[in-house]
């Protein structure tokens, strides 16, 4: 993917342009473009109970920004936030150079923005195949009736999807169990799938809500391996929560982190590790 | 041995999605409508046509839309009775008003009506799920019924309430009224049978069908990935209530002749007709037909054993005979809750190892 044209949103939000870094190569050859996402203020309440208070971040194209915190911090949260779910009580929701007005998940799903779940979100009763073909419904142009008699553009794009679907099923090596029914999978495949299904959706924005909670080391590994590939092969912008620190600091570009919802540290993995109250919240503080 | 897909490769993906992948499965298909359309109407007679084959299509053409509604979409319904209903008196008002248009055209029209008032008590599925659901639909059972009996329009105020089938034909045939032969009802069915059943295949292995199954499986992912939930119920209300107005259509003019509202098409009816669902599979088109043979034939099974074989008073052999049904579906839902469909399915996984253990 290329950068954003600089233009665009610079006319729209100069704002977006003051705090962040300009676009750069990273190390490895991959193009950080121009701000893709980016949340201004947002405090979402519960009740009496604020899960987010007052947090601003951004995310720009092409790289991976990881969300970390402490159980409870408002990580989740935040990513229904961005995902449209929760509808914040203060602060702005920027998307693609434009504020996002209030929408519904689904239409929030058409702008290109795909997630995954940290308890998989998927559909049981469907063969592997067709939960990935579930990811590009907001593509499918055919009629009712053009379905109902399977004639004409229900058909040729029936098949032109499974293509663009089998590649995904090629990339992420799920070849054989492409016609098993979801609910038979074990949990470190349905996480795969349940990948392939966000990744079909060709997003802008990919949010993974845990990708790799319970897992092994190896799979672990399998998942970190896919997660650098669709970002250098695909250019796709990911947004991550993970636990787990090791694998957070070697995969992301910036880390955002949070702790009873306010966000206590912003940048690269190498000046979190080195900041205080990032540590302060991990590893305790001692009370005199 | 016999049953197997080795040796039969895809080499793209159209043929890999047909609904018949298997060239064995390919050959049963078309040897059934063979049989269905060419060697049945010659043999059929007039006591096989009203007691098995003619309400096996009809219900399974029912079943088959109820079945998209709450085995593909995931939406309980009891209104199945009131929206046969619907499409009954629609039939029955638009051959009345219009005489000269063909009656065919006539029932697929019904079905459209049917389907307008499928999507306004499909409403309040958009607010209520499972069981609540169950009883919204209930209230519009009883409702259609109630309205059906009460306006005297709905049945050209005829003076006993019923209403009745004027005679009328296609290509010179009759297919509805009392002259109607056996052949002409039967085939008139299998037409909308078979019809249906093929565009209820292409919607469900679809785009739209995905759309049910996933608002069916996790109603919010669905909507996370793009599915707009109001469009996918009210689709399925939809198409449903189409398939049901339809059987109702043709359960009045071609199978029943005259019907009255509150016995033809009440509560019992709907309640019939979920059985059949459950029964034959959630989720299956063949599940629809299996189920609604299930549910015809049995009664016309026993009650030749218990009357013809065993010799019983045939009130007596009524009377075991609902209470055999009744145990049956008890005993089959304990063996089998996915329905013949799944047993079907498993025979096939058999079949295919048969005679080696794995």
């Amino acid at each position: 993917m290329t950068p954003t044209t600089s233009t665009a949103p610079a006319l729209t939000d100069p704002a977006a342009t003051d705090s962040a870094v300009q676009p750069h190569v990273t190390a490895d050859g991959r193009q950080i473009g121009g701000v893709l996402m980016d949340m201004r203020n947002i405090t979402l309440r519960f009740g009496g109970v604020v899960a987010i208070k007052d947090i601003s971040f951004d995310i720009r194209e092409g790289e991976i920004r990881a969300i970390i915190g402490p159980n409870g911090a408002g990580k989740s949260s935040m990513m229904n936030v961005m995902s449209g779910f929760y509808v914040p009580q203060e602060g702005e929701v920027w998307f693609r150079g434009q504020r996002r007005p209030q929408m519904k998940p689904y239409e929030v799903a058409r702008l290109g923005i795909a997630r995954t779940f940290q308890n998989i979100a998927l559909f049981d009763g469907m063969s592997v195949l067709d939960n990935i073909m579930t990811g590009r419904l907001t593509m499918m142009k055919s009629s009712l009736l053009e379905q109902a008699l399977w004639w004409g553009r229900a058909e040729r794009e029936e098949t032109w999807h499974r293509e663009k679907v089998e590649k995904i099923i090629d990339f992420l090596e799920i070849q054989n169990i492409r016609k098993t029914p979801v609910g038979r999978l074990p949990y470190g495949l349905k996480k795969r799938v349940e990948l392939a299904r966000a990744l079909a959706a060709e997003p802008k924005l990919l949010m993974l809500d845990e990708p790799m909670a319970g897992m092994n080391v190896e799979e672990k590994e399998d998942m970190s391996r896919f997660i650098l590939d669709v970002n250098d092969e695909f250019g796709t912008t990911i947004a991550l929560i993970e636990h787990d620190m090791g694998v957070v600091m070697d995969l992301s570009d910036r880390v955002v982190v949070m702790d009873y919802g306010r966000k206590i540290g912003d940048g690269t993995p190498d000046q979190i590790r080195s900041n205080q109250q990032v540590i302060d919240a991990y590893l305790g503080v001692a009370h005199d | 041995m016999l049953y197997r897909e080795a040796g039969d490769f895809k080499t793209s993906y159209r043929e890999d999605s047909q609904t018949f992948p298997l060239r064995l499965d390919r050959w049963g298909y078309y040897a059934t409508l063979a049989v269905a359309f060419l060697v049945i109407p010659l043999v059929i007679n007039d006591y096989w046509a009203n007691a098995v084959l003619v309400p096996f299509l009809v219900y399974s053409i029912a079943a088959l839309g109820l079945n998209i509604l709450t085995g593909y979409a995931g939406q309980v319904s009891l209104g199945t009775g009131g929206f046969m209903a619907v499409g009954a008196y629609a039939t029955y008002k638009l051959s009345t008003s219009f005489p000269d248009i063909s009656i065919l055209i006539h029932i697929l029209l019904a079905g459209g009506i049917t389907a307008v008032v499928g999507m306004l008590f499909g409403l309040p599925s958009l607010r209520i799920k499972g069981f609540y659901l169950a009883v919204a639909t209930l209230a519009a059972q009883f409702f259609l019924v109630w309205l059906f009996n009460k306006v005297p329009w709905f049945y050209n105020y005829s003076a006993s309430g019923q209403i009745t089938a004027p005679e009328r034909t296609v290509l010179g045939w009759f297919v509805t009224g009392p002259q109607t032969s056996a052949p002409a009802k039967y085939l008139v069915c299998l037409v909308f049978a078979v019809g249906l059943a093929w565009i209820a295949r292409n919607l469900t292995r679809g785009t739209v069908g995905r759309k049910w199954m996933a608002i069916r499986d996790m109603d919010i992912a669905a909507e996370i990935i793009g599915v707009n939930p109001l469009t996918a119920k009210l689709t399925a209300f939809a198409v449903s209530s189409f398939f049901v107005g339809v059987a109702g259509a043709l359960f009045f003019s071609v199978y029943l002749g005259a019907a009255e509202v509150g016995e033809a098409f009440g509560i019992n009816k709907s309640f019939l007709i979920l059985f059949m669902v459950i029964i034959g599979g959630l989720g299956s088109i063949f599940g629809s037909f299996a189920g609604a043979a299930f549910l015809v034939l049995l009664p016309v099974l026993l009650k030749n054993v218990l009357v013809g074989t065993l010799g019983w008073p045939t009130d007596l052999a009524a009377h075991i005979e609902l209470m055999i049904v009744g145990a049956l579906i008890v005993v089959f839902l304990i063996v089998e809750p996915h329905g013949l469909a799944q047993l079907w399915r498993l025979t096939k996984e058999k079949l295919r190892l048969w005679p080696f253990p794995h």
